[in-house]
């Protein structure tokens, strides 16, 4: 199924929970924030929630700004 | 070179700047934008001397090399008080929601520096929209330090909104023009009860100065110190020119007069 990754369409697996689609792109030891559908994924729940087709997923970190 | 040259006399106290309830010793806070790589970045910090400093939060890159180092990992947030910011923002909307994500990303961690812009040739604040979005963040239980201009009744009603520290512009973002409106400052300082920082516009180590001694309780800046010719070089001169300032503040300023006042007794002249 197809899901909209930081602005992007991307493939994952039916079923596929935030934890997953971290793993799957090298970002399980990044410290990130995941926003699903504009409402925040606590970390703790990185394993249980499953994204659905046409989820508008966000996953952002910091970076050097002033 | 002169090494002989006797240490200056011990500093003498000064209470710390308190933000939101814990206190701090450096009143220089900085921006971690702009410079050539991490390594930089953290060589000025330390030569700054910052304790806080503000992060921008972007979204990741998908795809690209995960071995390549993290800012957190330069700035470590158990050593320094991590500040994300909403640069680039231009609506309440969108600040809220990057410092819900910034508050995920960082535990919890609730202190922010609230900016939303209004216009790209000024990067001036929009005053509505940062209205709005500090009554929401404050109401989600946020600790806001917030970017404003250099307005005293603006600068009083985010105070009451609920703001922990009032930051307003001395000049437009990157500027470099350093203050330009010390009296609104003055104004703005002799009014709060919260904490002024002067954050955007300064250009060279005076102007940091220049706004401590007006009696700021400390400056926020960025390009100043990153687009110098010697950013690390620069970071200390700041450091330096904050202290000064801070303790020019402090020891109070002579008056000013128009004309001259002899430093040598008149008594006892020959003649």
């Amino acid at each position: 199924m197809d899901i909209l990754l930081n602005g992007e369409t991307h493939a994952v697996p039916e079923g596929c929970t935030v934890a997953e689609l971290l793993r799957r792109n090298d970002l399980a030891e990044r410290r990130v924030a995941v926003e699903v559908n504009r409402t925040i994924v606590p970390r703790s729940r990185h394993e249980t929630h499953a994204l659905a087709a046409g989820d508008e997923v966000e996953i952002v970190h910091a970076i050097g700004g002033g | 070179m002169a090494t002989n040259l006797p240490e200056a006399a011990p500093a003498r106290a000064d209470k710390p700047l308190t933000i939101a309830g814990r206190t701090y010793q450096s009143r220089l806070l900085t921006g971690t934008g702009k410079y050539r790589d991490l390594e930089e970045t953290r060589q000025a910090t330390e030569a700054a001397g910052a304790e806080i400093v503000t992060v921008a939060i972007r979204r990741s890159n998908i795809g690209q090399d995960p071995s390549q180092p993290n800012l957190l990992d330069v700035l470590p947030p158990d050593r320094f008080t991590i500040l994300p910011n909403t640069a680039g923002c231009y609506t309440a909307d969108d600040a809220v929601r990057t410092l819900r994500l910034a508050r995920e990303l960082l535990d919890g961690h609730s202190l922010v520096k609230l900016e939303v812009l209004g216009d790209r040739t000024t990067l001036y604040p929009d005053v509505m929209e940062t209205v709005k979005a500090t009554e929401t963040l404050v109401r989600e239980g946020f600790q806001v330090m917030v970017y404003c201009s250099d307005d005293p009744v603006l600068a009083r009603r985010y105070e009451e909104l609920g703001a922990v520290a009032v930051m307003p512009l001395a000049a437009p973002i990157g500027s470099g023009l350093g203050i330009q409106n010390r009296w609104n400052l003055i104004e703005i300082i002799e009014n709060a009860k919260v904490p002024i920082i002067v954050d955007a516009g300064v250009g060279t180590a005076s102007d940091a100065a220049i706004a401590m001694e007006l009696g700021c309780d400390g400056v926020l800046m960025n390009t100043a110190i990153a687009g110098a010719r010697e950013p690390v070089r620069m970071a200390r001169a700041m450091r330096l020119a904050i202290e000064a300032g801070r303790e020019a503040f402090l020891a109070g300023r002579i008056a000013r007069r128009r004309h001259a006042s002899a430093s040598s007794p008149l008594d006892g002249l020959i003649g």
